[in-house]
């Protein structure tokens, strides 16, 4: 059994972090449904989901089996191929661009091979995933012309225009960090922030704070989310490309919206806001205890809030949830090998949290742009601010 | 059979697939989709020559920017069905024959060459991308200069030839 795995492992392992990967980012992209709908909500001081589960928390669990029972009908007059394509491409291609994306520093051997936090570790992974988005039009233009219907198409057309218009922001707004690397790998581009060990001011954001701005604005019109979100304008396309999709063909565009979101907020974090580092000078070492006492003041809170909610439920759940995250906690308090080990996917996962927050903060406060504002904006003031940001 | 060999044939057999279907298709956004494979089937067989940084930018320029102004073309224009006609005669008495010549050719080169065709640069020694970068703005500078001028001409002159109808 030994000999099999060493020998295999090269491809048992991967496969496993795969599954673990794929799981992991469905999960947050369930749960990110959630908390969008509970800080929108907040933002217009309404509740939010608060009937299924305490605090609205098994509302993703509902929704995706609305999703999974919901009938399944095909619109007349529809190109079949490409209407079947276009939201197994978009899925695809969005889980796929979080196969380069490196998690933390370590590296480690299972069975005699050895991985490291991530999927894939490639020397030109920012390409690469570049690659990938370039690719991601193709699901969003297929899905509204295959649909026959008129909203969906201009819903396609003009994601597909938006697109191409800023991909050319994104990718020039990144040559900055590039120059400052001189290295096309993820993980090259976060060690070379490590090499100063000042923490935060060593990060790239300082000298390319206007190259994160345009690659945060170009991402986000990428990505087609709030203000950018013209393919799927519900006041004027109804819902732009995925009109005619429902059930599981739907929620395929929904959680590759939000994985492409993920993607985007790790690609910040990297890129500009030193990956898995901390944001503290290397001296400081008692910041480490940062996680585990955040751990154990989230649990109490959980637990206080807990034991005065108003259903049976939620004062079972809750406190429950709080017990296992002072579980948690005391844990890393007890083993520093595990508490210096979480270190960096901590700090990494916290940025990525930040940059989701953002997402959805705009989501609540921003109007939509118009379609010609948006062509102006890109062409003639994104374009050329990005290019400045070489100098 | 190794595992490189058979990657190479699976990803040959799908670009060959890929073309093949782009000229049956009948529906133009169908062929647009075709080339579209035959496009990410080369850039995965630059990969197993271990030629990455050509592999990306493959995808990256014509899967990605290339194909998707065809798609948003065709998708613009609505344009429809391709009408079946009748095959011309002079495809019929020069094509298939003209085919089959250069089909010969081909293969009688390959075959001539017998097992000593040069191998691929092992894993990406040659092609990594500050090699690349290297033999373009240094060796083959002049060519490269002289090939973006050709561009900036041909993008002075859609500009122009889009103006006149104003």
């Amino acid at each position: 059994m030994n000999e099999f795995l060493a020998s295999y492992a090269f491809l048992i392992v991967p496969v496993i972090k795969i599954g673990i990967l794929v799981f992991l980012v469905l999960t947050v992209d369930a749960y990110l449904t959630w908390l969008e709908r509970k800080v929108v909500a907040h933002i217009q001081t309404r509740w939010g989901p608060y009937r299924v589960g305490p605090h609205g928390l098994l509302q993703p669990l509902a929704d995706g089996l609305k999703f999974i029972f919901k009938e399944d009908p095909m619109p007349a007059g529809v190109d079949k191929i490409a209407y079947f394509l276009a939201p197994f491409l978009t899925l695809m291609l969005a889980l796929t661009s979080l196969a380069v994306i490196p998690f933390g520093p370590q590296r480690f051997t299972i069975w005699g091979y050895e991985t490291h936090l991530g999927i894939a570790d490639v020397n030109i992974s920012l390409l690469v995933l570049f690659a990938i988005t370039a690719l991601a039009v193709y699901g969003v233009a297929l899905a509204g012309w295959a649909s026959n219907s008129k909203y969906s198409l201009l819903g396609g057309l003009r994601s597909s225009a938006q697109m191409i218009s800023y991909e050319l922001a994104l990718t020039l707004s990144v040559v900055g960090v590039l120059l400052l690397a001189g290295d096309f790998s993820l993980r090259g581009i976060v060690e070379q922030q490590a090499q100063s060990g000042k923490g935060l001011l060593s990060w790239n954001i300082f000298p390319q704070i206007i190259g994160f701005l345009c690659f945060f604005t170009a991402a986000i019109a990428e990505t087609n989310r709030v203000p950018f979100d013209l393919p799927e304008a519900e006041s004027e396309l109804v819902a732009g490309f995925h009109t005619e999709y429902a059930s599981m063909k739907f929620a395929m565009f929904f959680i590759a919206e939000y994985t492409s979101m993920i993607t985007v907020s790790c690609l910040c974090t990297i890129l500009f806001f030193g990956g898995w580092l901390s944001p503290f000078p290397l001296s400081w070492t008692f910041t480490q205890f940062l996680p585990p006492v955040l751990l154990i003041a989230f649990g109490l809170w959980t637990i206080y809030d807990g034991i005065r909610y108003e259903t049976i439920f939620g004062r079972l759940l809750l406190p429950g949830v709080g017990i296992a995250l002072l579980a948690l906690g005391g844990a890393l308090l007890a083993f520093p090998v595990i508490n210096s080990y979480i270190q960096g996917p901590f700090w990494f996962l916290a940025k990525v949290f930040v940059f989701l927050f953002v997402y959805i903060w705009m989501r609540g406060t921003l109007p939509r742009f118009r379609y010609d504002q948006l062509m102006t904006f890109g062409w003639k003031f994104l374009l050329p601010v990005s290019i400045a940001t070489w100098f | 059979m190794n595992a490189p060999l058979m990657i190479f044939f699976v990803l040959a057999a799908v670009a060959v697939f890929g073309a093949v279907s782009l000229i049956l298709q009948r529906e133009p956004i169908h062929s647009a989709l075709s080339l579209i494979v035959v496009m990410v089937a080369l850039a995965g067989l630059y990969l197993l020559m271990g030629a990455e940084f050509v592999a990306a930018v493959q995808i990256i320029v014509y899967g990605g920017a290339i194909m998707v102004l065809f798609v948003f073309v065709i998708m613009l224009l609505n344009a429809g069905e391709e009408e079946r006609t009748n095959f011309s005669k002079l495809a019929t008495y020069a094509g298939i024959p003209l085919a089959l010549a250069v089909t010969g050719f081909i293969a009688a080169a390959i075959a001539r060459s017998g097992g000593y065709l040069p191998a691929a640069a092992p894993n990406g020694a040659l092609t990594s991308t500050k090699t690349l970068s290297m033999l373009l703005f240094k060796e083959f500078v002049y060519p490269f200069e002289l090939t973006s001028f050709l561009i900036l001409v041909a993008i002075l002159g859609a500009i122009v030839l889009a103006q006149r109808e104003n």
